[in-house]
């Protein structure tokens, strides 16, 4: 019975069985799994609207979600160069990946939001803390210079200290009005401050105590995703303004 | 009466739910809790218990994977090779967390996030393979599956009680993130007990070490305390 020949047949059997049940169980969820984590990350850019929806994320039915997408969404893939990319839906882009090519080679996800004459432009970010990386949905408002929500997400930070980002509604509540670009139009982000945002600067937001390395994580993620997106806003920007002058 | 006493022999030989196997299920629950008394996977205990539902969901996969990995090893144990029984027990255990892991992204995709590495990690978690080790190999199928069941259970059992705990005083509610969910005590009007107008409890502030892992070992440490002070024959296991 220990001879190697019965170890390796028996083994060999097992791992076989295995290796069919498991592809068999895999393929009979893969649609509904690939469906809840399509739900999970639109819930995420609604939770960065949460002021215009005027509804937490979380109360949407998952069907209610897919309606607002089909409703009052329109999605676009644009590169750092500012150019919208054809054929390729905001759906796909997973930023783990893009977060991995070199910066102008990335594709970054652009949701824009409309209700009643009121536009709202999400972006994703994503970038590193202390222990894994974070990421984020900044919301702007029309102007594309006033954040009008934000919504972060981590992998592995500190509960109760990095992991805040996420569970303290407070801290994403803090860059709601915040700009990121200066009176001039220049790009300037905004700042996590440790010891707290300097009172009246539109350009910071209060720190974690506790937690510099992630806030310093969302300083760099908020500086050089929001950067890659700069072309893109610039041009939208341009427009806008050449559609006013039209109409003076 | 020779078809009774054969009943009775029978009844002996294989009970369904005998004294013995009633005490597998419960002798893990207590006497021999396998996070209390063994210190066993407490690594899991530690990362997964900050919320209620989390904890629960851990502990049903935790219950799952311990009472089929038993019940498969127990049928397997006459044709395992004794030279790779480790890897055997391996693959069983691995095989039935990947089911795991399958179920709940189809399930609940949230709390599947939420778990994330955690449920990957229980393929290391000590208890079941220790059962599978201590006790599958040696015994028949039904014991083993309900030894699995009880050994689960009683790592459940902690899981939770300590998640009761870690929530209510670190975040001030219970069962977040589930259909259930309690706003016990805070800060706004959504809570139950809203600390900015109660005049009673307007001192009350959330302990943020509760949210902390650390926090899982005192409230292990203090459980552990109140067992072996209720049932002194412990004392002397440890």
């Amino acid at each position: 019975m220990e001879n190697n020949r019965y170890v390796i047949i028996f083994v060999f059997i097992l791992t076989a069985t295995v290796a069919v049940l498991l592809t068999f169980l895999r393929e009979a969820t893969k649609d509904q799994a690939a469906l809840n984590e399509e739900i999970f990350n639109k819930r995420a850019i609604l939770s960065a609207i949460e002021d215009k929806t005027g509804k937490d994320s979380g109360e949407f039915t998952d069907e209610e979600v897919v309606q607002l997408f089909e409703a009052k969404f329109t999605q676009k893939v644009v590169n750092v160069e500012g150019e919208t990319l054809e054929g390729v839906s905001a759906d796909d882009i997973d930023m783990a990946k893009e977060k991995k090519k070199p910066e102008s080679e990335r594709r970054l996800p652009v949701y824009i939001y409309e209700d009643g004459g009121d536009k709202v432009y999400v972006l994703s970010v994503r970038g590193n803390g202390l222990w894994d990386e974070i990421w984020g949905n900044i919301a702007l408002a029309e102007d594309l210079n006033t954040v009008v929500g934000a919504a972060f997400d981590h992998k592995g930070e500190t509960p109760g200290l990095g992991a805040e980002i996420k569970d303290n509604p407070t801290f994403a509540n803090n860059f709601k009005g915040k700009q990121i670009m200066d009176n001039d139009g220049d790009f300037v982000s905004i700042l996590v401050r440790k010891g707290g945002a300097e009172p009246g600067n539109p350009h910071q937001v209060d720190g974690i105590s506790g937690a510099t390395v992630t806030a310093n994580g969302v300083t760099k993620m908020l500086e050089s995703g929001l950067e890659n997106y700069m072309p893109y806003l610039n041009d939208l920007r341009g427009e806008g303004q050449q559609g006013m002058l039209q109409e003076q | 009466m020779s078809t009774t006493t054969q009943e009775v022999k029978q009844a002996e030989k294989e009970p369904l739910f005998g004294k013995k196997e009633r005490r597998l299920i419960t002798d893990p629950l207590n006497d021999n809790n396998p996070i209390t008394v063994q210190v066993l996977g407490i690594c899991s205990a530690l990362a997964v218990t900050s919320l209620v539902y989390p904890s629960v969901v851990m502990a049903v996969a935790v219950v799952f994977v311990t009472a089929f990995s038993s019940l498969a090893t127990s049928l397997l144990r006459n044709y395992i090779p004794k030279s790779v029984r480790m890897i055997v027990q391996l693959v069983i255990i691995a095989t039935l967390v990947t089911v795991v892991e399958l179920t709940l992204k189809y399930l609940n995709y949230p709390v599947y996030k939420q778990l994330s590495v955690y449920i990957g990690l229980i393929i290391t978690n000590c208890i079941v393979m220790g059962r599978l080790e201590a006790f599958s190999m040696a015994n028949k199928p039904w014991r083993s599956f309900l030894d699995g069941i009880g050994n689960g259970l009683g790592y459940g059992l902690i899981l939770i009680a300590v998640g009761v705990v870690r929530e209510v005083f670190g975040k001030g509610s219970l069962f977040a993130g589930s259909p259930l969910e309690m706003k016990i005590i805070g800060n706004t009007e959504a809570y139950w007990i809203n600390t900015e107008t109660s005049t009673m409890f307007g001192w009350y502030a959330n302990n943020n070490l509760m949210v902390l892992p650390a926090a899982a070992m005192f409230v292990i440490g203090i459980i552990i305390w109140i067992q072996r002070s209720r049932n002194t024959k412990l004392v002397d296991v440890s």
